[in-house]
């Protein structure tokens, strides 16, 4: 699969990146898929549930919540997440994927990004270097649950 | 009693593209198992090798989280539409395999 998306889309995920650095940002990518393609509608910033540790850890606990933070964890409050797809269900758009940031860390999967992903569902990450976001990647997991392929994107201004 | 479980995007490719799936069953936990036995090939995705379900996955009987009812025994009734919703979850650090 490829994922399309439009320039204004990537500046949206990018100026997020940014503003929430250093915490990770993170967001779903509403859209359709066409054979090989998904392609991207709308981008829906969402709130980093790691901002609010207490309620975060009630619902998907960390082994350390002081070396694991909003600055290198994200989590996507699941009753929100049902908003968003209800809503664009009602648009005819589909979940096609998530994005988030890496703080000064490289646009790669971590171990932690695979043991929570299903497949199919891309995967956007951004890395943000002192602030400023940089390069972006999209990746699927693979079949076995092992890691991760890297997914091509296609910019479309 | 025969409830529906309806199916995420992501793993339809494992239920022959179905969105949603009806069977028979007492409880929740049972209605996955059943679920499961019927399509070997979400077996992986929601549950961990322990055979527990993958703690970013998220049950939901009609609307309510089963984490605040009785887990995988709560119990189901005729008509009950069960959600599976996983937590997004990611983050920095040791990277993993990709290719």
């Amino acid at each position: 699969m490829i994922l399309k998306l439009k320039n204004h889309h990537l500046e949206q995920m990018l100026a997020h990146a940014g503003r929430d650095y250093p915490s990770e940002c993170c967001g779903i990518l509403l859209g359709k898929t066409d054979g090989e393609s998904k392609i991207v509608h709308e981008i829906i910033e969402m709130r980093n549930l790691r901002h609010n540790p207490s309620k975060a850890q009630e619902l998907l606990p960390l082994d350390s919540t002081e070396k694991e933070t909003d600055r290198n964890r994200f989590l996507i409050d699941p009753e929100e997440q049902v908003r968003v797809e209800k809503s664009a269900r009602e648009r005819r758009l589909d979940v096609i994927g998530y994005y988030h940031s890496h703080p000064d860390h490289p646009a790669r999967p971590s171990g932690y990004d695979r043991d929570h992903a299903w497949p199919w569902y891309s995967y956007v990450i951004i890395q943000v270097f002192r602030g400023k976001a940089g390069e972006f990647t999209s990746w699927v997991l693979t079949e076995d649950r092992s890691g991760f392929d890297y997914e091509g994107i296609e910019l479309e201004v | 009693m025969e409830v529906k479980i309806i199916i995420p995007t992501p793993l339809r490719q494992y239920t022959e593209k179905r969105d949603a799936v009806q069977l028979r069953a007492a409880t929740v936990g049972e209605a996955l198992q059943g679920l499961t036995g019927l399509y070997g090939g979400l077996r992986k995705h929601l549950y961990n090798d322990e055979g527990k379900l993958r703690s970013f996955v998220n049950v939901y009987l009609n609307d309510e989280d089963i984490r605040y009812l009785q887990k995988d025994q709560t119990p189901v009734k005729e008509n009950d539409v069960i959600s599976i919703v996983p937590s997004i979850a990611g983050g920095a650090g040791r990277l993993c395999i990709c290719s």
